[in-house]
């Protein structure tokens, strides 16, 4: 005799599929990341790679890279802000940031000094945003004040606002904001913690 | 004091990670193994499309299996009429493979019940919705939507205890 019990544990075996998880391939996923790039409704890009900070979170929109993270910033809750900063429309595409994670790549074996990947700047505003136009201005190996870096983003008297900006670039590494420093030679702030901006700049200094 | 209107924050990948199996899973049981894929494709095209303008608090699983059901009649309409996305898919490289394992007599069984039947059990047990989400997709409401279900059960129990017997 069979039961109601049975035969809804039976439903609930019934479609799941082969025995192995859902979609592990990817295929599925892959699918309906290609049809929504190409229908113009994939907003925000994402992946993330290793190096030799930990893991770094990559998110790009149509218009460049919008957001770089540090794994201490908790990635899921970067991604959040991302949702309502700019798009739910999240989904994770490697592809789409393969030339991004190159250059960090190329960057953490000493191979490069500038990157050129487009950049989408628009979590940054007024003075924040001047800041971070003029880090790219700071030579490879070298470090600046950050009264240097309020002077150079047109406001020299906002020395803690460029430090401030620093200390919330969305797209450290590749804005290089590790190379502003104290005018006394301290590192000051980092958004990937103090030995990380040590590290950098150590790495660079021996290039 | 008027807050602004809160809308839908949680990034789509995290939706579909959640929920992407057990989308399949309905799909599977609405159109079978081989359009399966299909109509989940479809589900979560036209979810992505629709999400940021979803209210915050929604219930995320209840929307997706409303959308599923949507596409599922559509297909069962007839691949003539498919709507645009389908026509924009690309092909998946290969078949969908785990169709092997699928309870055929089952499913033979729950396509020989009425429209309301199949989609309660189905809605209410492999979906897990409530009877009052049921209900709202099956255009009833809570009450109708537990006695369709237990009927659909009764006779999937009676056809099904035919050939163990």
């Amino acid at each position: 005799m069979t039961t109601d019990k049975q035969i809804i544990d039976r439903l609930e075996q019934g479609f799941a599929g082969s025995s192995t998880a859902f979609d592990t391939d990817g295929r599925l996923h892959g699918r309906l990341a290609a049809l929504a790039e190409r229908q113009g409704l994939l907003d925000v890009s994402y992946c993330t790679i290793d190096s030799p900070l930990g893991p770094l979170l990559l998110a790009a929109t149509g218009k460049g890279l919008v957001r770089v993270a540090f794994s201490r910033e908790d990635h899921q809750s970067v991604l959040s802000r991302l949702a309502s900063d700019i798009s739910p429309r999240i989904l994770r595409t490697p592809r789409r940031l393969d030339k991004a994670a190159r250059q960090l790549e190329e960057y953490f074996a000493g191979k490069r000094r500038a990157f050129t990947v487009p950049v989408d700047l628009q979590l940054a505003h007024g003075f924040r945003r001047s800041v971070l136009l003029h880090l790219r201005e700071i030579p490879y190996g070298e470090t600046q004040s950050y009264t240097a870096v309020a002077k150079a983003a047109g406001n020299p008297s906002a020395v803690r606002a460029a430090a401030s900006a620093c200390s919330h670039n969305p797209l450290p590494l590749v804005l290089p904001c590790h190379r502003v420093v104290r005018s006394d030679g301290t590192l000051g702030e980092y958004l990937g913690g103090p030995e990380a901006k040590h590290a950098l700049l150590a790495m660079e200094a021996a290039g | 004091m008027t807050a602004p209107r809160q809308r839908a924050a949680q990034p789509f990948e995290e939706l579909v990670a959640e929920h992407g199996a057990l989308v399949m899973r309905v799909c599977r049981a609405l159109v079978g193994p081989v359009d399966a894929a299909d109509a989940w494709s479809e589900t979560f095209f036209s979810a992505l499309q629709a999400y940021p303008r979803l209210p915050a608090g929604s219930n995320i699983r209840g929307w997706l299996v409303t959308i599923a059901h949507r596409k599922a009649i559509d297909q069962l309409r007839g691949a003539a009429r498919r709507p645009e996305p389908a026509r924009e898919l690309p092909e998946l490289a290969v078949a969908e493979p785990a169709s092997a394992d699928d309870d055929d007599e089952l499913r033979a069984a729950l396509d020989a019940l009425p429209l309301k039947q199949r989609g309660a059990v189905i809605y209410r047990y492999l979906a897990e919705l409530s009877y009052a989400e049921v209900g709202e997709l099956l255009g009833s409401n809570a009450t109708a939507a537990r006695r369709s279900a237990a009927d659909g059960i009764a006779s999937l129990r009676k056809r099904l205890s035919k050939g163990t017997s």
